[in-house]
């Protein structure tokens, strides 16, 4: 079959950091027409490769070819120029500029309002991708800022663009409707590749896979005909696949009996509540109602998941529950120390500059007197190293220096290690991966045998579904209990009947 | 984890070999004798007990109270750029403390005390702006420091004025509400061993107590510091805004008992802005603000000899101690760039560079 040249092709290509060999003669051919999964645990080079695509990175060694042109760029703008575009996970606006000026931002000559607003309606009508050319790119939701960096990419002329993590944060439907996006537009010459560590949003619509384990590929082949299996066993090695049932924990179906009672917002029958509030309302600064009469009881044994769509109030709710947040009317009941591990860990649960013994500290740190007992501390840290298996780094290494999971593993440690009564976790698996994802989600099921309250949000419907044994659905400020059924969970959620 | 750091020893002698090598090249590029300006300016600073307890130890005191004053202050994240304003509120408080009440043994204290009170009154101000209404404390404390300074001014005019009605200064303490001299027969006064005794408490609290850990934590996350720590932020940084007022309000009122021993207008040549370059040089330790105080202190008492004996204009010293700060930024900046990441982050607009100084 004699196939065109290819919309974009690395071979090759090589990358040493210091003493890490992120990429070794690693390779990734994206056809013309179709859209092309990069699949690979964190780590595993797959930002690195495409970086390099991008113009951001220089490779040691191997080439680059942008439609059978060989290519070197010395940076973003070359390769923008050569058609890529690249949408990092990170957007790169400028918030308080408008949709038209962050187009405009980087271009040549003068800035012409008018004509870059055209541009941008063009663009609109062409992809669907709409945009008010004139709204401030800060005020605008998630959605549509990563709509802005795509059509900063497109007003640019690009005809491949690197997604980055696209649909981390996004909420499920969002995400499936850039999905079908990118799917409807790659097409003819143009080409999508799209960096994920969700395999099943990259099986869904991707026609290519390419996987990277520690920098090498390990596969390449059409979606269609590579059992799904294959792919997975490519991500995690093939040997560690079957060594251990517990890296797919959130593909696999739930091994959880029927629910004890009728779900209902009560604890279960017979069992005294750990956590209960008791039409609790917050109304935010401005005056907005973000929780309204949010009525619940968890009691100990049990994993309450909280399924919602992002803003819809589930991030007071946890707050009311795990006591960061004091409720605008209402009464709520919980114990003095709630362990709590926030969506944002770098920001909210970590001081990224301070040791891990001084991290430690930070548990119950408002409450502390007189000295801070150091040598304790280090213990505790030391011990729930160890206890949580956190490797490559000691007690006075900074937080910053560990990976995304180990970080989290370090907070879920930390949180659990005054043995607190009750655990409130947000989003505890987000951006990790599948390894990191799996020994969090098998601490928080520990906490659940260990008699614990535990509550868990996620973005991720299955995940909840897979853990919880009753699930609380928020939906514009109020909540309602339910069954862990995925289709009227599913349906509560969008706020249908 | 592998990190590049370079030893805070190696950075310190580059930088100390830069700032005179640059001192050189301008005393060379004005004209003047370099060997002689540098032999003033190191007699003038160390050249004997006398210039160094009586110059540069005297000159230093003041120095580290605020500079101890800022350090609390950008440790729990307040970009407190008033130590003088502060130090000014002192000054005028413990004078008319030292002044007004009866004579006994208990004078000096209650004046220090008093001025201490001053100095975080003064910087609560600011501290409740920010609190209650958001206002930077960045332009309200700068926006304080001159309201200080033109009271200060208005009350050696006014109430505070000589009896003679004639010059614009307070009448001189009286023996009782001085502060005794730490070394008989030089100018070194307690108000030094008071500075020393603090850099060492504030260090202790910061490193060791869970009020302390508390304040570096709302300076380096407050995020973190409210939702994992569930430690009331807005609360630990109004308390570290006081006492770094008061720490500077001490100053004050250790440089008029020490000192000074009377209120003058022109009591601090910028003891107050010079503070955030103590600070900063220390990379906010509390107990390396004594050294950096100290060698502050040496190159202000040097310049005086060098312009003396050498004919050299003091600014010169004021550019090179700038220069030095502008190092000290540009070496934390590089280090946190190579991968280090145990120094404090130091605010970017932490505040003007030390200005030009009356003398």
């Amino acid at each position: 079959m004699s196939t065109p040249a290819p919309a974009l092709a690395l071979r090759d290509v090589s990358k040493r950091f210091g003493a890490v060999q992120a990429l070794d003669r690693s390779s990734i051919t994206v056809r013309a027409g179709t859209v092309h999964a990069l699949l690979g645990e964190n780590g595993a080079g797959k930002s690195t490769l495409m970086r390099i695509a991008f113009g951001l990175a220089r490779p040691d060694d191997g080439e680059i070819q942008v439609r059978g042109t060989r290519c070197a760029f010395a940076s973003a703008a070359d390769a923008g120029a050569a058609g890529l575009g690249m949408v990092h996970q990170h957007f790169m606006l400028v918030p308080a500029l408008t949709v038209a000026e962050n187009v405009a931002l980087g271009g040549r000559g003068r800035f012409a309002a008018a004509a870059v607003a055209e541009r941008i309606r063009a663009i609109g009508e062409e992809t669907g991708l709409r945009l008010e050319p004139d709204a401030e790119a800060g005020t605008l939701p998630v959605s549509a800022q990563q709509r802005l960096e795509i059509v900063k990419a497109l007003a640019r002329g690009a005809s491949v663009l690197i997604l980055d993590e696209p649909t981390a944060v996004l909420a499920p439907t969002e995400a499936r409707e850039l999905l079908a996006w990118v799917r409807r537009w790659a097409t003819g010459e143009r080409a999508a590749v799209l960096i994920t560590h969700h395999l099943d949003e990259a099986l869904a619509v991707a026609d290519d896979v390419t996987v990277l384990r520690r920098g090498v590929t390990v596969l390449a082949r059409p979606v269609a005909a590579v059992p799904r299996q294959a792919i997975i066993g490519g991500m995690l090695g093939e040997g560690e696949l079957h060594a251990g049932a517990a890296p797919l924990v959130h593909l696999e179906e739930p091994a959880r009996g029927a629910p004890l009672v009728p779900p209902g917002a009560a604890a279960p029958a017979g069992r005294r509540p750990v956590l209960s509030i008791h039409e609790a309302s917050v109304v935010d600064a401005r005056g907005v109602v973000r929780l309204a009469g949010a009525t619940c009881e968890i009691a100990g044994g049990e994993i309450v998941g909280v399924a919602a769509i992002e803003g819809s109030g589930q991030a007071e709710l946890l707050r009311l529950l795990s006591g960061r947040l004091a409720p605008t009317s209402g009464t709520v009941s919980i114990p003095d120390e709630v362990a709590f591990v926030p969506a944002d860990r770098q920001r909210d649960a970590l001081v990224l500059d301070f040791t891990l013994v001084e991290n430690m500290a930070l548990r119950g740190a408002g409450a502390a007197r007189g000295r801070v007992p150091w040598k304790a501390m280090a213990n505790e840290t030391a011990l729930a190293l160890e206890q949580f298996d956190i490797r490559g780094a000691g007690r006075q290494a900074p937080a910053r220096s560990l990976s995304g999971g180990n970080q989290q593993k370090f907070v879920l440690a930390r949180e659990l290690s005054g043995a607190p009564a009750a655990l409130v976790a947000e989003n505890p698996t987000r951006g990790l991966d599948i390894r990191a994802t799996a020994d969090v989600l098998a601490r928080v099921r520990a906490a659940r045998s260990a008699g614990l309250a535990v509550v868990v949000y996620s973005e991720d419907l299955d995940e909840v579904l897979a853990l919880a044994d009753r699930v609380l659905v928020v939906h514009q400020g109020r909540v309602r209990a339910m069954a862990p059924d995925r289709e009227a969970v599913g349906r509560a959620m969008l706020g249908a009947q | 984890m592998s990190r590049v750091r370079s030893s805070p020893l190696v950075a310190a002698m580059g930088i100390a070999a830069s700032t005179l090598l640059l001192l050189v090249v301008m005393l060379a590029a004005g004209g003047f004798d370099v060997g002689a300006a540098l032999s003033a300016l190191v007699s003038g600073a160390a050249g004997s007990p006398t210039a160094f307890l009586s110059g540069t130890l005297v000159r230093a005191t003041p120095l580290l109270l605020t500079g101890l004053a800022v350090t609390v202050a950008f440790q729990a994240g307040v970009l407190n750029i008033g130590a003088e304003g502060q130090l000014l509120a002192g000054a005028a408080v413990a004078t008319a403390v030292g002044l007004g009440v009866p004579a006994g043994l208990l004078t000096v204290l209650l004046a220090l005390a008093a001025g201490a009170s001053a100095g975080a009154a003064w910087a609560a101000i600011a501290a409740v702006l920010r609190q209650r209404f958001g206002v930077l404390e960045v332009i309200s404390t700068i926006m304080l420091n001159f309201v200080a300074q033109l009271t200060v001014a208005w009350l050696v005019r006014g109430p505070l004025q000589e009896p003679s009605h004639i010059y614009p200064q307070s009448e001189a303490l009286p023996m009782v509400a001085r502060l005794p001299a730490l070394v008989p027969g030089t100018r070194l006064h307690w108000g030094f061993a008071l500075g020393v005794a603090a850099a060492f408490a504030a260090s202790f609290v910061m490193r060791r107590t869970a009020a302390g850990f508390r304040l570096r934590v709302v300076g380096a996350n407050p995020f973190a510091a409210a939702v994992a720590g569930r430690i009331n932020a807005t609360r630990v940084a109004f308390g570290a805004f006081v006492v770094s007022g008061a720490l500077a309000g001490l100053a004050g009122a250790t440089e008029v008992g020490g000192v000074t021993f009377a209120l003058y207008e022109t009591l601090s040549p910028g003891y107050g802005y010079s503070a955030i370059a103590v600070a900063l040089l220390a990379r906010l330790d509390a107990r390396l603000v004594i050294l950096s105080a100290v060698l502050f202190g040496g190159l202000e008492a040097g310049a005086v000899a060098m312009q003396r004996d050498a004919g050299v204009p003091s600014v010169v010293v004021n550019v090179v101690e700038a220069t030095l700060i502008l190092m000290v930024l540009a070496a934390s900046r590089l280090d946190a760039l190579m991968g280090s990441v145990d120094d404090t982050t130091l605010a970017p607009e932490a505040g003007p560079p030390t200005r030009d100084r009356p003398r």
